[in-house]
């Protein structure tokens, strides 16, 4: 099943073009850790599933390019057909000549509406080179105006057009101290949008993922490049191919589908965020050597305790003890709870990794037996030169203090009236924010009484 | 890819314009080494196949073959276009740009606004009109002029207004030159508070600069030159105050050094919507960030580094002395100490190779000693640009919407009510067709709305925050 990619404004198509050179350098690696059958049956169902064998000699990429003004798509183009390995189709970008201005109503108003036949045109050409299409997988940033806005018309079309297939939207959320100054609008705007058209959102910080350059990756002076590129492996170890729990020999052949009935039982919460273990400089990889005993612990605990990374944890936070029935308010503020979370394991000795810590009933809401709430998916096949890795898809209250922070902020500037002349120019009025805060706040809500 | 027009008008406008048209060839030839016509040199010059004569038609790709302005010259007077037309520019211009007369305004706002305003309007419409058809996509119109005297003042305003009425969808930053305390021209407050009204009312931004600045910065850098010390020298060609061709240094003229930097200003901010970078910044993202309520509009800006040394590595302490510099004193561009007073938004565009780590910590670092308003705590707009400008590794520039402009208002109303308290000079505007009192009464109340804006904005400052509450749902 292949899987169309959709990347949207500059960071969409900076993260997008990581993300699919992570992709083939994994694939042309020979780096398995399997049997060379193993090896070619991961290759060949990575190659179906995000690149197209076309009559040229490098396999292209299932994606469509969208950004409002040309520099970003024209450098993303050029750079992936620099690398020899793998491209872009060279009818599979829209662009404009004027950006977006990081406003979300030009984007989603304005760009939108004006530029929906041509993008959609060119998705219908992407979705119909597929055999069998397993959904849709769009690439944004929320606090810029076309990832964010145009981001938004985008997914709305596309669940009218394509209603009943799958639809991920990986949103990036922005440094906390800005990088656009009416990025906590933009988002807001962004989020509650999504939530109305997409059947998740997979969520990576910028936050985050700059201290795991900082802390884990040793680099010294981080550049959007390094950060794109830790975010480009994790969404690497969570797409590329595995084995799902009832699947048999193959590999799943609906990794959309199957991950969104693991982790979204319920329309209310369709916030996932993602953690990956381990995560290190290149150089360092073949000096380590990791158990998966010790790798699982880590990330049970990174779950728990609402950690970033393998470092720094709070080990002190602990699940509530079982055997009480208490209403979910008493629970420790530090605790996470989840809904439902997913493991991914790649590598070495996968098969008789013992996952049971994951399926405490404690970890999790009352509503869902910790079997339905828990999924684990294992491949022997290894990950981008790691011997053993393991990824967490969680659908939990990661994600609530970030979102709450962003709503604050939002709602603070929102009350004075600031940059709304900005937004009403382009037909969003103040009733929209308003609606939009609704929606939020209950999302928010919903979440912290888990 | 967008193309701007820069609208260059009286004497100081037409002044420092020619230093931004001979500053952006030495940029962009210092980038495209091949001679390629490519999109950033598209944003300010058309590419003119002069083989048939000066109205060949534009070609659009390929190699260079005759750089024209994208800009119009505007001038009462005739000498300083003349000039410019007999120097080193006059290939960049062709006379379908110019629109000159021959006695000047007088420094009489009426004159320049009312009359010349009048007698041009068709002839520069026209004009903008075929300046706007070479443009494939117009994002932006620069005015520049001075708010002092009379062409600059009176007619570059109505220009403003031409615009906002012609090309209503096409952006509109204005660098204006605000006349000092000790300007010679004694009816420079009623000219500047005439074309504050204009301002306050048709500009997308306004970035104002002033004279005793940029000469305190020429200063700066003289001493630097001369001091010898630390016994480094500087690299020549990156002094923000040296013109493209520096081996005419005996030639320049006094005001060219002052010029300069606010050609490098324009420069800077326009470099990240022409060159390529990692957080791009266009021009339309510089008013949606820094403008959060129509009317405060006015940027305060400062460039760092003024020169640079010519040693050759570039340790990280100087990188974040480039920020630090950004925010001092000697640095901004206008008479005013942002620190001290209420950051509303803060822009910090840079070039060259800094990447983001070295932002963050950055704006991690100083974030403590500036005061933002309390909806706007963290209201950084970044980008970055990979290309730097010439002889520098890397560069910063800072706007800044904070409400230390307040005191050069309130300076220029001051000035402004001592002449109009006495009704000197009155006569010399109210005898143009056009004007009235009521003229002048409207211009000094609009200053004074603005003047109160910014003093309830100050008047948060330092107070208790107070977030208000969040909406409450019912589960």
């Amino acid at each position: 099943m292949s899987i169309v990619t959709v990347q949207l404004g500059q960071c969409g198509n900076q993260v997008g073009h990581e993300v699919f050179s992570a992709l083939c350098r994994d694939i042309c690696g020979t780096h398995g850790l399997c049997s060379k059958k193993e090896n070619e049956s991961y290759q060949d169902s990575c190659k179906e599933r995000f690149f197209c064998e076309e009559e040229s000699a490098v396999p292209v990429a299932r994606a469509v390019l969208v950004d409002m003004e040309p520099k970003v798509i024209s450098q993303t183009l050029s750079m992936a057909a620099r690398s020899g390995h793998w491209k872009y189709s060279s009818h599979s970008h829209f662009c404009q000549k004027q950006g977006s201005g990081n406003n979300w109503a030009n984007g989603y108003s304005v760009h939108g509406p004006r530029h929906k036949e041509a993008i959609m045109n060119l998705v219908q050409r992407e979705a119909e080179k597929c055999d069998r299409l397993g959904g849709f997988f769009t690439v944004m940033s929320m606090a810029g105006g076309t990832g964010s806005g145009l981001g938004a018309f985008v997914t709305q079309c596309l669940r009218d057009a394509f209603p009943t297939s799958f639809l991920l939207n990986h949103v990036i959320w922005p440094y906390g101290t800005g990088e656009v100054i009416v990025q906590n609008y933009n988002s807001v705007l962004t989020l509650s949008h999504l939530y109305h058209s997409a059947d998740a959102l997979l969520v990576h910080e910028n936050d985050v993922i700059h201290k795991i350059c900082a802390q884990l990756m040793n680099i010294k002076h981080i550049s959007f490049r390094d950060v794109n590129e830790v975010i480009a492996h994790q969404l690497g170890s969570v797409l590329q191919p595995t084995h799902t729990a009832g699947g048999g020999s193959g590999y799943s052949r609906n990794p959309l589908g199957d991950l969104l009935e693991a982790l979204v039982p319920h329309p209310e919460f369709r916030m996932l965020g993602l953690r990956n273990i381990p995560q290190m400089p290149e150089n360092s990889l073949a000096y380590s050597s990791f158990s998966w005993p010790g790798l699982l612990k880590h990330l049970r605990q990174m779950l728990i305790a609402k950690a970033q990374m393998e470092e720094g944890i709070d080990w002190q936070v602990r699940p509530p003890q079982p055997g009480s029935c208490r209403p979910s308010t008493n629970k420790p503020l530090h605790f996470n709870t989840s809904l439902a979370n997913l493991a991914i394991l790649r590598g070495k000795d996968v098969h008789g990794v013992d996952l049971g810590s994951f399926q405490d009933p404690s970890l999790y809401t009352s509503w869902l037996s910790p079997q339905d709430a828990f999924t684990a998916w294992k491949t022997p096949r290894a990950f981008n030169k790691y011997e053993k890795s393991a990824a967490l898809v969680s659908n939990s209250q990661f994600l609530l203090k970030p979102l709450d922070s962003i709503v604050g902020k939002a709602w603070n500037m929102f009350a004075s009236k600031a940059y709304l002349h900005q937004y009403t120019k382009f037909g969003i009025q103040e009733e929209d924010f308003l609606d939009c805060f609704t929606t939020l706040e209950q999302v928010i809500s919903s979440y912290t009484n888990l | 890819m967008t193309q701007s027009v820069v609208v260059q008008v009286g004497q100081c406008g037409n002044q420092v314009g020619c230093r931004f048209w001979d500053l952006a060839l030495r940029e962009h030839a210092a980038v495209n080494k091949k001679g390629i016509y490519d999109e950033a040199l598209s944003s300010f010059f058309r590419n003119v196949d002069t083989r048939s004569g000066d109205n060949g038609p534009d070609i659009y790709k390929g190699k260079i073959c005759s750089l024209k302005a994208r800009a119009l010259l505007i001038d009462m007077e005739e000498g300083v276009v003349n000039e410019i037309l007999q120097g080193p520019l006059r290939d960049v211009f062709d006379s379908k740009q110019l629109i000159t007369d021959v006695s000047g305004s007088g420094n009489n706002w009426a004159v320049g606004h009312k009359i010349y305003g009048c007698q041009y309007r068709e002839n520069i419409v026209e004009k903008l009109r075929k300046t706007a058809e070479h443009c494939d996509c117009l994002q932006c119109f620069f005015i520049i002029h001075s708010m002092g005297g009379g062409t600059g003042s009176g007619l570059g305003t109505f220009v403003l207004n031409l615009l906002e009425e012609e090309f209503p969808e096409v952006y509109r930053f204005v660098t204006s030159v605000y006349p000092s305390g000790e300007d010679d021209v004694i009816t420079s407050p009623y000219n500047s508070v005439l074309a504050m009204k204009e301002l306050n009312e048709h500009a997308d931004c306004v970035l104002p600069i002033e004279n005793e600045s940029l000469f305190e910065i020429v200063n700066k850098i003289h001493q630097m030159v001369n001091s010898g010390k630390l016994g480094s020298t500087v690299k020549p060609n990156s002094l923000v105050t040296s013109s493209a061709g520096s081996a005419k240094t005996l030639q320049e003229k006094p005001f060219d050094a002052m010029n300069n930097i606010v050609a490098s200003l324009l420069l800077n901010l326009t470099s990240s919507a022409r060159f390529e970078g990692s957080l791009n910044m266009d021009l339309n993202e510089i008013s949606m960030n820094l403008v959060p309520f129509p009317r405060l509009h006015y940027l305060v800006s400062s460039l760092t580094p003024l020169y640079t040394l010519a040693d050759v590595n570039v340790p990280s302490r100087r990188l974040d002395q480039m920020f630090s510099d950004a925010f001092s004193r000697d640095h901004q561009l206008i008479q005013a100490d942002p620190k001290h007073s209420l950051y509303l938004a803060c822009a910090l565009l840079v070039r060259g190779n800094v990447q983001v780590s070295d932002l963050r910590r950055n704006i991690e670092r100083l974030k403590p000693s500036l005061h933002f308003v309390s909806w706007n705590q963290e209201g950084w707009k970044t980008g970055l640009c990979s290309v730097p400008p010439v002889g520098h590794s890397h560069s910063l520039l800072a706007l800044a919407n904070n409400t230390c402009v307040k005191p050069t208002f309130i300076e220029l109303k001051d000035r402004f009510m001592k002449l109009y308290k006495k009704k000197a000079h009155l006569h010399h505007y109210l005898q143009i067709d056009g004007m009235e009192q009521s003229c002048f009464s409207e211009a000094i109340s609009s200053l004074s709305d603005l003047i109160e804006e910014y003093n309830e904005l100050d008047a948060t400052k330092g107070g208790p925050r107070i977030d208000p509450s969040r909406l409450q749902i019912a589960i």
